[in-house]
């Protein structure tokens, strides 16, 4: 590490790029404004995580002890600002306390780490104890940063909360005061025989649960800023309707019916509105409304298709979304009254846009070679909204759609279908890390906000 | 080396069409057959339709004709025209449209009438319509890829569907948008929609009442063919009808 020291200085970095890849230098240069707006930042902290000790538990506490351990150290790793210590070249030690914790031995090579999380974890009694600290090894003086205790009912679905709540601390203090997203969930559809329902899962993948079960087809979910209700478009007798799911309630809410079909609705981050398309009269054009329906405004008035709106979360004052006034569908942004329209995208198939938490960029789907018998193509990108600057986050995976940000930030989740079947998949915001959440029929996947 | 190619080519289309045929339950059309050769110039004949052949004033209707062995085409009213097409009439008053054709062998001629009525034809209660009969009679009408434009041969068939009904006037009709998969779920949900509309314009301004219609669009969400070719694409991209019950 320390030998490589040099060449990994900013500035020899740089030449030693431009160098290497001199025709390919712009795309270095790309990668780069993405990994800043998305905080990802250059370089990652060198992070430990020592299994947890199992003090005086009971019988309970190993098998809860392996599901706290793996779901700390696949939080910290999918956090996206840490270069892990793997389970391998960690000290075969569990320090339980700070007095039980010998900081050179991680600090040493081969775990070299500069942060170490430890603690405790015991099952007594039917509760579950968790004793969390994390220690700075640069600095043996005064080393804790985090010492945190944790007590609920002993279970499995506890030892994960436990876990990603230890996980989100640690990266709300190391990532730049940006809250950690390992306690968030990811609202999605699931086709079942031959309905489709709204279905909720942790940001994981684990517990994947049904919300809706409405018996028909129900899509295009979206969770409030509050947490408490979903918003969908539900085929009923009459076309599609938008629908509330109460989440604390458990149940349908009522939301009044619109004249014509009603799609994709989408939260302001103030919770205060929605918007959605409607075709009120056989066009469907984007509209705004208060929560709870009343004060519907048409804002668009463009012949062919207007859909799939998502807010500025920023300043709930600007609206994106997907036209087919050109006839192939393109992004389009503009004030939340309809004035100020701006074409995003210059050609292609782009479709479902998701506005990033900062207001900086737009993610969509985009396939730039599209036309009848093109093959293909159909990815996932991102757009600096300022400079219309764009970057492509995957390749050759089949087709992917409906983007959704992660409240960080860093994280983007999103639809793949591939060899006939859709699934949901994560990835960094830079298009790296790229795993798999679902399998089977899910699809139009929608990161909660917190 | 090219007639390889060729031969794989064509047995590619061979597989392509049989899939097709397999799965969409699309009949094969065998080519019509060779004109039997002739030693003198046969004689011309023309056909001329008017659908629907009944309309509501300001209604419209399309006007279809067909010729053989013609060199010389005129409709009555319209002028000079090519030896088949269709074109969209709307008359004010009832008309009877005269196509004369000739050519070297003689000539022919034919007619078709198109009625404007006064008043609404009289309700008809309590027609109990059977659903594989209101399927043969009214038949969908197809799309060109991410469009909603009504082309010319939807433009017969809607036309079709109207007469159909203005003859049935207690149908309600339900019109479905349908998409091919290709391309986005929620916009092909919006673009289903606008091609709901399109064929319910047609069949408003083919004098149906708008209020006997309503629309709902399936976007991809319901396919009537599973194959990933341009044929079976085709079959899922249509404004089909079901009756509203």
């Amino acid at each position: 590490m320390r030998a490589l020291k040099g060449i990994s200085s900013p500035r020899s970095r740089l030449l030693f790029l431009i160098l290497l890849f001199l025709p390919f230098g712009w795309k270095a240069g790309a990668q780069d404004w993405v990994r800043t707006g998305t905080n990802l930042g250059a370089a990652r902290i060198r992070l430990a995580a020592a299994d947890f000790n199992p003090a005086a538990g009971d019988a309970q506490t190993p098998a809860l002890k392996t599901t706290f351990d793996t779901t700390l150290y696949n939080d910290l790793n999918n956090a996206g600002i840490f270069d892990m210590v793997s389970k391998s070249m960690a000290p075969p030690v569990t320090p339980a306390s700070p007095q039980q914790m010998n900081l050179a031995q991680w600090a040493a090579a081969p775990a070299s780490a500069a942060m170490v999380a430890f603690g405790s974890l015991a099952a007594t009694g039917g509760r579950l104890a968790v004793y969390g600290y994390l220690f700075d090894a640069k600095n043996p003086e005064s080393p804790q940063i985090l010492g945190k205790q944790y007590n609920e009912a002993a279970s499995q679905d506890n030892a994960r909360l436990i876990a990603h709540r230890f996980a989100d601390e640690i990266i709300t203090r190391l990532g730049g005061g940006i809250s950690g997203i390992a306690e968030t969930h990811i609202y999605y559809v699931a086709k079942r025989g031959g309905n489709k329902e709204i279905w909720q899962m942790d940001y994981d993948g684990q517990g994947q649960h049904a919300i809706t079960h409405l018996g028909t087809l129900s899509l295009s979910p979206r969770v409030s800023p509050d947490n408490d209700r979903i918003a969908f478009a539900s085929l009923e007798r009459q076309g599609w309707a938008i629908r509330m799911f109460s989440l604390v309630l458990g149940r349908p809410v009522s939301f009044p019916s619109m004249v014509g079909n009603t799609l994709s609705p989408a939260w302001s981050s103030n919770g205060a509105k929605i918007a959605f398309s409607a075709s009120r009269n056989g066009d469907p054009e984007i509209f705004t409304a208060d929560a709870n329906g009343a004060n519907v405004k048409q804002i668009t008035t463009f012949k062919g298709p207007d859909v799939s709106p998502t807010w500025n979360p920023k300043t709930s004052s600007q609206i994106a979304w997907c036209s087919g006034r050109t006839g192939l569908p393109q992004i389009y942004m503009m004030d939340s009254d309809g004035t100020s329209v701006q074409r995003m995208t210059d050609g292609g198939y782009a479709t479902s846009p998701s506005w990033s938490p900062n207001g900086q960029f737009l993610a969509f789907a985009w396939n730039r070679k599209y036309g009848p018998g093109a093959p293909g193509g159909q990815d996932i990108y991102i757009m600096d909204i300022a400079s219309k600057r764009w970057t492509q986050l995957t390749h050759d995976e089949g087709r992917q759609d409906f983007p959704s940000w992660s409240p960080d930030g860093r994280h983007i989740v999103f639809q793949r279908e591939k060899g006939g079947g859709s699934e949901i998949w994560t990835m960094l915001a830079d298009g790296t890390e790229q795993h798999r959440l679902t399998q089977g029929g899910d699809s139009m996947p929608n990161w909660s906000w917190k | 080396m090219r007639t390889l190619h060729h031969r794989h080519f064509a047995s590619l289309i061979a597989v392509a069409t049989l899939t097709f045929a397999a799965g969409c339950h699309k009949k094969a059309v065998p080519p019509p057959p060779p004109p039997p050769p002739e030693a003198t110039s046969p004689a011309p004949t023309a056909t001329i339709s008017v659908t629907p052949d009944s309309i509501n004033p300001g209604g419209g209707a399309v006007l279809a004709w067909k010729t053989t062995d013609a060199t010389e085409i005129s409709i009555d009213g319209i002028g000079t025209v090519n030896a088949y097409g269709t074109q969209n009439v709307t008359p004010a008053d009832s008309t009877t449209y005269h196509l004369v054709a000739r050519g070297p062998g003689g000539s022919t001629d034919a007619t078709a009438r198109l009625t404007v009525t006064a008043a609404a034809a009289p309700p008809s209660t309590g027609e109990n319509m059977d659903e594989n009969v209101f399927e043969q009679n009214v038949k969908p009408a197809f799309f060109d890829y991410d469009s909603y434009e009504i082309r010319p041969d939807a433009q017969t068939v809607l036309a079709q569907d109207a007469s159909y009904l203005a003859a049935h006037p207690t149908l309600k009709v339900v019109i479905g948008g349908y998409c091919d998969d290709r391309g986005s779920a929620e916009y092909n949900l919006a673009l289903g929609e606008n091609r709901a509309n399109a064929a319910k314009q047609a069949l408003v301004n083919g004098g149906i009442a708008p209020d006997r219609i309503r629309t709902v669009s399936y976007g991809k969400e319901k396919q009537f063919c599973t194959q990933a070719d341009e044929a079976c694409w085709q079959q899922n991209r249509r404004a089909g009808f079901s009756l509203d019950r």
